[in-house]
C-alpha cells in the first residue's frame, strides 16, 4: 500500500491544515484512496472553499423560485404547472488545454446538470472569452472552442440559440467557456439528488467508467504555469451520441416513478455524485466497485473513484424497480448497473475484490468542507471621465465604421452558424439579438434567454460591474419584452489568495447582490471558477451572468430590427456621456482607463418596466438596449438587422463622440409606428419616464445630423467582415 | 392520409417533422423505431434529420443497416413516397434508394443558415406547390452536405431532370456564394430515378410560420400532404 506522505498530500493539493482536519476525522491515515475523495471533496471546484461566505449573502428566493442554488441546476415557476430549469457553469482550464473536448464535455456536463433534474434540455447559451486578437493562439483556440461547442449541441439536438464572446489580453493564457443550458420539466415531476429509502438500490447508468479526467477537478482549482499543457491527459473526451440517449433514457424511466433520486456524474465522477446524495440525504452508501461498468482492466478504487468519464448518472431507484429500468437503459444501449445501496451508517463504505477499499463518514467530510475567509482589498475607486476628457474625434464616421468592426462589437455570426440554433422548431429569436427567445413547445409562452458581462467595467469598478452585467441581463431580456425571473452565475477569478483579486470577487458580488434586489431577480444557480492566472497574471473578473425571462404571448415579441419606413425613432433614458471604459476610448484612444458607466438601479426598473408594458400594449416595433459602443452602435445594429437606414436629430449639450459612444446605462431605442408616437409619449409623461424623439426610419442610409452619413450596407460590411477575417489567418484551424 | 417518420438513436428532428407533418395532416405521424422490422401501413415515409449513431463511422452509414430500412428500401420500390431530410438524405444514399454521397463541407464547418433554393423540377407530387423556377427558403444545419457524384451519375441526374433543389442567390443566380457546401452544381436535393424518393439537406420543417421566419416550408408540406391524398 502506497504510504502517505508530505509530497503526496502536496500533491492533492490539501494544505497541512487540511490535511490534519482529515487526520482527525478519520482518527488514523487514510489510504490513497482516502486521500483522493478528500482531495476532491475539499478542492476549490468542489467545496466553493474560498466563495461561500460571499455567495450566501446573494438573494435566492421570490415566490416564482421552485428551487435556488445547491442542487444541479436552479427551477423557477412559468405558469400552468411548468418550469424552467437552468444554470451555467465554466470549463475554462480544459478547453485552454484542449480546445475542441474541453468546450464539448462543458456543454455535455451542463446539459446533464438540467436533464437529472427531469428538464428537456430547449437551448444552450455560451459566454466565451478570449486572449487578444492578435495573439497566436487566439484563432486556433476560437476555432478549437467553437467547433466543440457545435459538436455536441448539434448532436444532442438542443439548439445553441447566442452567448457572447469577448477577446482582451487578459485571457492570453487562459480563456473562459461557460456553457449555460436552460431545461423546459413539469412542476410536479422534477428530479432532486437526496438519496433516501435505506436499503434501496444505487445504480450506475451511461458510459463506461475510464482513466480519463482523473483530477480533473483538482485541475480546475491550481494557476496555470507553463507545463499546463502537460495536463492534456486529464481533460476527458466527450461522446455526444452517447449522452444523446441517455437524455432520452433518462426521460423515459422519469415519465414512471422508479426514481427516489439522481445526481449526474461530474466534476470528480462517482466520489462527488455518491457523497452528494448521501449527505444531502442523510444516509450512507455501500458501493462494490466491481460492479462498476469499466471501460479499461485493472482499474484501482482510486481511479474508478476519481475518474471523469463523461455521460454517466447516479440514481437511487425505489426496491424493486431494477428490471424495469434496465429495460429502458438497454432499448438504449446503455450500461445499467446496480453498484450499491443506501445504508444507515451515515459512511461511505467502498469495496473490490472483497476488501474494504475506502470507509469514511459522509457528514463529518461534508460539514468539515474549509471554508475560507480570505483577506481581500477593495478595487481603489477610478476617475469619472466626461466627453471633455475624451478628445473629440476628426471624423464621428470613421469612429463608428472602426467600431463597427472592433473585436468587442463586430458580428459574431461566424460562431453561431456552427451551431444549430433552430432545432426543436421554436426558435423564435435566433442569435444576434438582445437575448435569444425559445418558444414553450406547444403553449403561447416564450423563454427570453441572453448571458452577459463586460469584464472591463468589472476590473475598473467590481461592484459596479457586478451590478451592470446583472442589469444588462436584465436589459436585453426586457427589450424582447420578456418579464425578466431569475439569473444564474457562473463568477471566473483570478487566484482567491490574493487580497486585490478576493477583492474583485466580493465587489462583483456585492454589485449583483444590489442589482438582483433592486430588480427582483434572485439567483438560482450557479458555479465558482478561481485561478483563472497564467504565470500569476489573472484575467478580468468576468462574473458571467445568464439571464431568463418569461413571455406570457410569443407574438407580442420584439427584436432589434428597424422595421418599417416612418416608424419613429426615440431614445428612452438620458445620456451622461460618461466615457470611462467604452469601447471608445479603447479603441479610438487606445486607453482602457477610467470608471465604468453609472448603473442606477433604480432608473433600470423604471425605464425596463415601462418599455415592457409599451411592448405588451402591442405599440413598440423595434427596441434594442445601448451598451458596448454606446447610441451610435446601437443605431447601426438596428439599422443593419432591419437593412434599412434612418434620420437621427440629436438635441443634447454633450459633445457628440460623447452622445453617440459613451455607454449610458438604462437607456434603449425603440421605434413606434407614426399614429403611437402620442399614445406612447403619454405613458411616459404620466409614468416620469425621459423619453426623447431622436429621429425616422428611412433610405439606406444612416444619417446622423451634423456627424455622420454612412450607408447600411457599408455598415454591414464591416460589422460582417472582421471575424471571418481573423479566423482566415494562417494557423487559425 | 398516413404517414411514418423513421426514428434512430439520435435522431433530433424527428419532433419537428412530426409538428410539421400533424400541421399539414391534421393527425400524427406513426414515429417508427429504427429497430422495428415491420412498417406500418403508410402512404408516406420521412426519415428525419439528426445524428444518427453519433455520425460515427460515416453520417448515416450504420443506420443504413438498420432492420427497419429494409423494409423501408422495399417499399421505396414498390413505390411509396419517401422524404429524406437532411441525416435522412444522408441515409438514403447510404442505402442506394438514392445516388451519390454527401461529403464534408468544403468549409469544413457545420453550418446552419436560411438558404435560397430554386425549384429545378416539375416532380408534382414534392414541389408542385411551387412555381417552376420559384425561389424558395429552407434552413441548412449540417456537417456533411457536400453533394458528390462521379461525372456520369451526375450527367444522368441533370439530364433525367432528377435535381430537386440548387442552392442560389435571393435573385435565382447559381452562384459559388450561394452554395453553402461545396456540392457539386449546387445541388440541394435529388430524386430517385421513379421520381418518388426525394432526399434533401435543407430542412423545409424549421420554416412553416411567420414566428419561426418563413412558411415555405409549410407549403411544401401542404402540398405534399394534397398531392398524397
Amino acid at each position: 500500500m502506497t504510504e502517505i506522505t508530505k509530497d503526496i498530500v502536496a500533491e492533492h493539493g490539501l494544505t497541512e491544515d487540511e490535511y490534519a482536519d482529515v487526520l482527525s476525522i478519520l482518527g488514523r491515515t487514510p489510504n490513497l484512496t482516502e486521500l483522493g475523495i478528500f482531495s476532491v471533496m475539499w478542492s476549490e471546484h468542489c467545496s466553493y472553499k474560498s466563495s461561500k461566505k460571499w455567495l450566501k449573502t446573494l438573494p435566492t428566493e421570490a415566490p416564482w423560485v421552485i428551487c435556488g442554488p445547491g442542487e444541479n441546476a436552479g427551477v423557477i415557476d412559468i405558469g400552468d404547472g411548468q418550469a424552467a430549469i437552468f444554470k451555467m457553469e465554466s470549463h475554462n482550464h480544459p478547453s485552454f488545454i484542449e480546445p475542441y473536448q474541453g468546450a464539448a464535455t462543458g456543454v455535455g456536463g451542463i446539459m446533464r446538470d438540467v436533464f437529472t433534474m427531469g428538464a428537456r434540455p430547449i437551448a444552450n447559451m455560451n459566454v466565451l472569452r478570449f486572449g487578444r486578437p492578435d495573439h497566436p493562439k487566439t484563432g486556433h483556440l476560437v476555432s478549437g472552442v467553437v467547433a466543440g461547442i457545435a459538436g455536441y449541441g448539434n448532436c444532442m439536438g438542443v439548439p445553441t440559440v447566442g452567448g457572447e464572446t469577448n477577446f482582451h489580453a487578459s485571457y492570453d493564457g487562459n480563456i473562459l467557456v461557460n456553457a449555460m443550458t436552460v431545461g423546459l420539466a413539469d412542476t410536479d415531476n422534477i428530479f432532486y439528488s437526496a438519496a433516501a429509502g435505506i436499503g434501496n438500490p444505487v445504480v450506475y447508468v451511461g458510459s463506461k467508467t475510464g482513466r480519463d479526467g482523473i483530477h480533473g477537478a483538482t485541475m480546475a482549482s491550481a494557476e496555470f504555469d507553463d507545463d499546463s499543457e502537460e495536463k492534456r491527459p486529464t481533460v476527458q473526451v466527450g461522446d455526444p451520441f452517447t449522452e444523446k440517449l441517455l437524455l432520452e433514457a433518462c426521460l423515459e424511466l422519469m415519465a414512471t416513478d422508479a426514481i427516489v433520486a439522481i445526481q449526474d456524474m461530474g466534476a470528480a465522477g462517482l466520489t462527488s455524485s455518491s457523497f452528494e446524495m448521501a449527505d444531502k440525504g442523510g444516509v450512507g452508501i455501500e458501493l462494490n466497485l466491481d460492479h462498476v461498468p469499466m471501460r479499461e482492466e485493472g482499474m484501482s478504487p482510486y481511479e474508478i473513484m476519481l475518474s471523469e468519464s463523461q455521460e454517466r448518472m447516479l440514481m437511487v431507484l425505489k426496491p424493486g424497480r431494477e428490471e424495469e429500468a434496465r429495460k429502458i437503459f438497454e432499448k438504449w444501449e446503455l450500461d445499467f448497473s446496480v453498484i450499491g445501496k443506501v445504508t444507515d451508517t451515515g459512511r461511505m463504505v467502498l469495496t473490490m475484490k472483497g476488501e474494504v477499499a475506502a470507509d469514511l463518514p459522509v457528514a463529518p467530510l461534508a460539514d468539515a468542507a474549509p471554508e475560507y475567509d480570505r483577506p481581500w482589498i477593495k478595487t481603489p475607486p477610478p476617475t469619472v471621465l466626461k466627453g471633455e476628457d475624451v478628445p473629440a474625434p476628426n471624423d464621428i464616421g470613421d469612429v463608428l465604421l472602426k467600431l463597427m468592426g472592433s473585436s468587442e462589437i463586430a458580428s459574431r455570426r461566424w460562431i453561431w452558424e456552427q451551431y444549430d440554433h433552430m432545432v426543436m422548431g421554436d426558435t423564435i429569436q435566433r442569435p444576434g439579438g438582445d437575448a435569444a427567445v425559445v418558444r414553450v413547445h406547444g403553449t403561447q409562452k416564450a423563454l427570453a434567454i441572453t448571458t452577459d458581462c463586460t469584464p472591463r467595467y468589472c476590473y475598473a469598478d467590481p461592484e459596479m460591474g457586478g451590478a451592470q452585467a446583472v442589469a444588462e441581463t436584465w436589459r436585453n431580456i426586457t427589450a424582447t419584452g420578456g418579464k425578466p425571473l431569475a439569473i444564474t452565475d457562473c463568477m471566473n477569478f483570478g487566484n482567491p489568495q490574493r487580497p486585490e483579486i478576493m477583492g474583485q470577487f466580493v465587489g462583483c458580488i456585492n454589485g449583483m447582490r444590489r442589482a438582483c434586489k433592486a430588480l427582483d431577480y434572485p439567483v438560482i444557480s450557479g458555479n465558482v471558477s478561481l485561478y483563472n492566472e497564467t504565470n500569476g497574471t489573472g484575467i478580468y473578473p468576468t462574473p458571467a451572468i445568464g439571464g431568463v425571462g418569461l413571455l406570457a404571448d410569443y407574438t407580442k415579441m420584439t427584436t432589434l430590427a428597424f422595421k418599417s419606413e416612418e416608424d419613429v425613432v426615440m431614445l428612452l433614458g438620458d445620456l451622461t456621456g460618461e466615457m470611462g471604459q467604452s469601447i471608445y476610448l479603447r479603441e479610438i484612444e487606445g486607453r482602457e482607463d477610467g470608471a465604468p458607466p453609472t448603473v442606477d438601479l433604480e432608473k433600470e426598473r423604471k425605464h425596463g418596466d415601462y418599455l415592457r408594458e409599451m411592448i405588451e400594449k402591442g405599440l413598440v416595433t423595434a427596441a434594442h438596449d445601448i451598451s458596448d459602443g454606446g447610441l451610435g452602435v446601437a443605431l447601426a445594429e438596428m439599422a443593419i438587422a432591419g437593412n434599412i437606414g434612418a434620420e437621427i436629430l440629436l438635441e443634447t449639450a454633450l459633445p457628440a463622440h460623447a452622445a453617440l459612444f459613451a455607454e449610458d446605462q438604462a437607456c434603449y431605442v425603440i421605434t413606434v409606428k407614426p399614429d403611437d408616437v402620442e399614445m406612447v409619449r403619454g405613458f411616459a409623461l404620466a409614468e416620469d419616464i425621459p423619453l426623447h424623439i431622436i429621429g425616422t426610419i428611412g433610405h439606406t442610409d444612416l444619417k446622423i445630423d451634423g456627424a455622420l452619413t454612412i450607408s447600411v450596407s457599408k455598415l454591414k460590411d464591416v460589422h460582417a467582415n472582421w471575424l471571418p477575417g481573423l479566423m482566415s489567418r494562417p494557423g487559425s484551424e | 392520409m398516413k404517414a411514418a417518420v423513421i426514428v434512430f438513436p439520435a435522431s433530433n428532428c424527428d419532433r419537428d417533422l412530426k409538428v410539421a407533418l400533424t400541421h399539414s395532416m391534421g393527425r400524427e405521424p406513426d414515429m417508427v423505431w429504427h429497430g422495428e422490422s415491420e412498417l406500418p401501413d403508410t402512404d408516406l415515409i420521412a426519415i428525419p434529420g439528426g445524428f444518427s449513431y453519433g455520425d460515427y463511422l460515416r453520417a448515416g452509414a450504420m443506420a443504413a443497416n438498420s432492420p427497419i430500412m429494409r423494409e423501408v428500401v422495399k417499399r421505396a420500390e414498390a413505390g411509396t413516397p419517401v422524404l429524406a431530410i437532411c441525416n435522412g438524405f444522408q441515409i438514403a444514399t447510404e442505402t442506394g434508394m438514392l445516388p451519390g454521397a454527401l461529403l464534408r463541407n468544403a468549409g469544413q464547418k457545420f453550418v446552419c443558415r436560411d438558404v435560397d433554393l430554386l425549384v429545378t423540377s416539375q416532380n408534382e407530387r414534392f414541389v408542385g406547390g411551387f412555381e417552376q423556377g420559384e425561389v424558395v427558403r429552407f434552413p441548412v444545419a449540417h456537417h456533411d452536405g457536400n453533394f458528390y457524384a462521379d461525372e456520369d451519375k451526375l450527367n444522368e441526374l441533370e439530364a433525367e431532370g432528377q435535381v430537386a433543389f440548387r442552392y442560389v442567390s435571393p435573385e435565382g443566380e447559381q452562384t459559388g456564394e450561394a452554395n453553402p457546401n461545396g456540392s457539386q452544381n449546387n445541388i440541394a436535393g435529388i430524386y430517385n430515378k421513379a421520381g418518388n424518393v426525394l432526399g434533401l439537406m435543407p430542412h423545409p420543417e424549421r420554416l412553416i410560420s411567420d414566428e419561426l421566419g418563413g412558411t415555405d416550408g409549410k407549403r411544401f408540406f401542404d402540398h405534399l400532404v394534397n398531392s398524397i391524398v
